[in-house]
């Protein structure tokens, strides 16, 4: 009987192949995600000098994705670590990668500050509204009425307030030549369009570049395929416009 | 000058390239001079959201390869804890200079020995680091320029461990260039940001601080243990005076001691036998060093003198664990202690 070939997947060059298959759940977002990023690092060449941060909580997985130089830092604190990276060998394309609770809560004021200061580092912030990685808690986007572990009769914002609304705050506290943009995993041309976007803004020395890409969590929000997408696209993309908020590079695509 | 002056030229002279920082008292003029002169020598300078951000951007500068520090004090002392955590878990050569104020809490703005405690031991592992005590501007000098050799030869973050005293009072000091001494400068070098192709020249540099099994930890703390354990013979620094023939020994760190060498001094023209010992390392603590006074001397007994309320005397406890001499301690948290202090409790112990 003769041997069948194995099938090798199509990846980007600066995927770290050791390290693969990847350790998130069937049917996370990240890997997609880490995918748009992976073949923007590749067709802009930046491999050898792209520093990747990842936060503690899912994205944490990601550590050793590239094979690009990384590091692990603290939950919340990867844009602190990849300011001081940034600062130090600007010549390095610092990328923190985040998730909702470490960017929006815990990372609060280091992602509020580093905006206002206009650092020169990309973030990409992936928002599935809880925090997956320690069990499905609320997280700071959250929706109205979504149940969690830590909201287990839906989320009542007039107890914890409204789903935080990331790019929109960031768009207020930066200058123009920031980079500003929410894609989702459901359109993947326009994700990695602004990931690129947010990476060649960075490379050209204009200012802070940031993304927020909605994602799915089907292992926490405990869904099947069709529910997962179905909650992605008529549930979180109605509340989280995707699109460009502010974008150095002309007219914001919606 | 001032100890907070003396600080920034201290790392200005070492080579500093750049301070992440965030005010608080009483070591805001170290920022103040460092912001001065840095444009001045092309040095860098970030003042972050907080203590926790400047913690991190230094540890991310560190692993860019540039020689960063930050300083703080008290309540950012806490703050900073969590990046002192990962530089201890990383390996990373941090330096920061603390000048103690008063505590719990924001306490005063003062001055204290009260973070002795937080700056050997905080944060949520084994205390791997390594703390200077300085008593002296001069040492404040020295031991800056020492302390960035320090963390870039051992690479565990290190502490210069003033007080508020120390930063707002003026002493004279010598000013030098370390090559004038001899004394040559660790060449800082990047972690991460390496030169080279990744897949042709090298692999890919991943640094990693959190591990998915409890072996994986174990292997990661014991041998860093063991790393520490086998440098800090080197790395132990003490003085100690008349301690050969003394019935009482005064131990005490820091500014502190300049009141029990004068203590000695005053007694001994007393006719009293009684001598000090000084750490000057609090991480790692020179124990053997201490244990060696107190059995060549036969003292009697030991007196602690520190501005906190057991600190260094907890510390000293566990350090020489075993010794049978009686200890009496003089605890002023967060007040000054001068000689005539030290001379009281002493008589009252005789």
């Amino acid at each position: 009987m003769a041997m069948l070939e194995p099938v090798h997947p199509l990846t980007p060059k600066s995927w770290y192949l050791p390290s693969k298959p990847h350790k998130f759940c069937p049917g996370c977002g990240h890997g997609i995600v880490l995918k748009a990023l992976g073949e923007n690092i590749d067709e802009l060449g930046i491999q050898d000098k792209t520093i990747f941060g990842c936060d503690i909580g899912c994205s944490l997985l990601a550590w050793n994705f590239f094979a690009c130089d990384s590091t692990q830092t603290h939950h919340g604190r990867t844009t602190p670590v990849m300011v001081g990276i940034k600062r130090s060998r600007p010549e390095l394309i610092t990328v923190g990668y985040m998730g909702d609770g470490g960017g929006y809560s815990i990372g609060s004021q280091h992602l509020l500050n580093a905006a206002v200061r206009n650092e020169k580092v990309t973030l990409i912030l992936v928002n599935n509204t809880n925090y997956g990685m320690t069990g499905g808690q609320m997280a700071p986007t959250t929706l109205p009425g979504q149940k969690t572990e830590t909201s287990p009769y839906g989320r009542d914002p007039e107890q914890t307030g409204y789903p935080t609304k990331g790019p929109e705050f960031i768009a207020q506290l930066t200058p123009d030549s920031a980079y500003v943009a929410r894609a989702t995993v459901s359109k993947y041309n326009q994700l990695k369009r602004f990931i690129r976007n947010a990476l060649r803004n960075q490379i050209e020395g204009n200012g802070f570049s940031f993304v927020e890409v909605l994602s799915t969590c089907p292992t926490n929000w405990r869904t099947n395929a069709q529910q997962t997408w179905r909650f992605l696209e008529d549930e979180m993309e109605p509340y989280f416009p995707v699109g460009e908020l502010k974008s150095p590079f002309g007219k914001g695509d919606k | 000058m001032t100890g907070n002056e003396t600080a920034a030229w201290a790392a200005l002279a070492a080579g500093a390239e750049v301070m992440f920082g965030y005010p608080i008292t009483p070591q805001n003029e170290i920022m103040h001079y460092w912001t001065r002169m840095a444009p001045k020598y092309d040095r860098g300078f970030l003042q972050t959201e907080d203590e926790i951000s400047a913690g991190f951007t230094v540890c991310g500068s560190v692993q860019s390869g540039k020689k960063a520090f930050t300083a703080t004090a008290g309540p950012g002392n806490v703050l900073m804890q969590e990046p002192f955590g990962m530089a201890e878990g990383m390996r990373l050569p941090l330096l920061a200079i603390i000048q103690q104020r008063g505590g719990p809490s924001s306490g005063t703005v003062v001055y204290s020995q009260q973070e002795v405690t937080l700056t050997t031991f905080g944060g949520n592992g084994e205390g791997h680091r390594i703390v200077y005590s300085t008593a002296t501007h001069q040492e404040i000098y020295d031991y800056i320029i020492k302390g960035f050799n320090t963390a870039w030869t051992y690479r565990f973050p290190t502490f210069i461990l003033g007080d508020g005293y120390q930063a707002k009072m003026r002493e004279p000091l010598e000013l030098y260039s370390p090559e004038d001494k001899g004394i040559k400068m660790v060449e800082p070098y990047p972690l991460i940001g390496l030169p080279g192709h990744i897949g042709e020249d090298r692999e890919p540099k991943h640094l990693c601080n959190i591990y998915s099994l409890e072996e994986e930890l174990y292997e990661v703390v014991m041998k860093i243990s063991a790393e520490y354990e086998a440098i800090s013979p080197e790395l132990t620094e003490y003085q100690e005076r008349e301690c050969d023939d003394a019935e009482i020994i005064i131990v005490s760190h820091g500014v502190v001691s300049r009141a029990a060498d004068d203590a000695v001094t005053a007694l001994r023209a007393q006719g009293l036998k009684v001598g000090c010992f000084r750490p000057i390392t609090l991480r790692p603590f020179p124990a053997q060093e201490l244990k060696n006074c107190i059995q060549k001397s036969g003292a009697k007994k030991l007196l602690i003198a520190e501005s906190a309320y057991g600190q260094l005397f907890r510390l000293v406890r566990q350090e020489i664990y075993g010794e049978t001499v009686p200890m009496e301690t003089l605890f002023m948290p967060g007040v000054g202690i001068i000689d005539y202090d030290i001379m009281s409790k002493i008589k009252s112990m005789l």
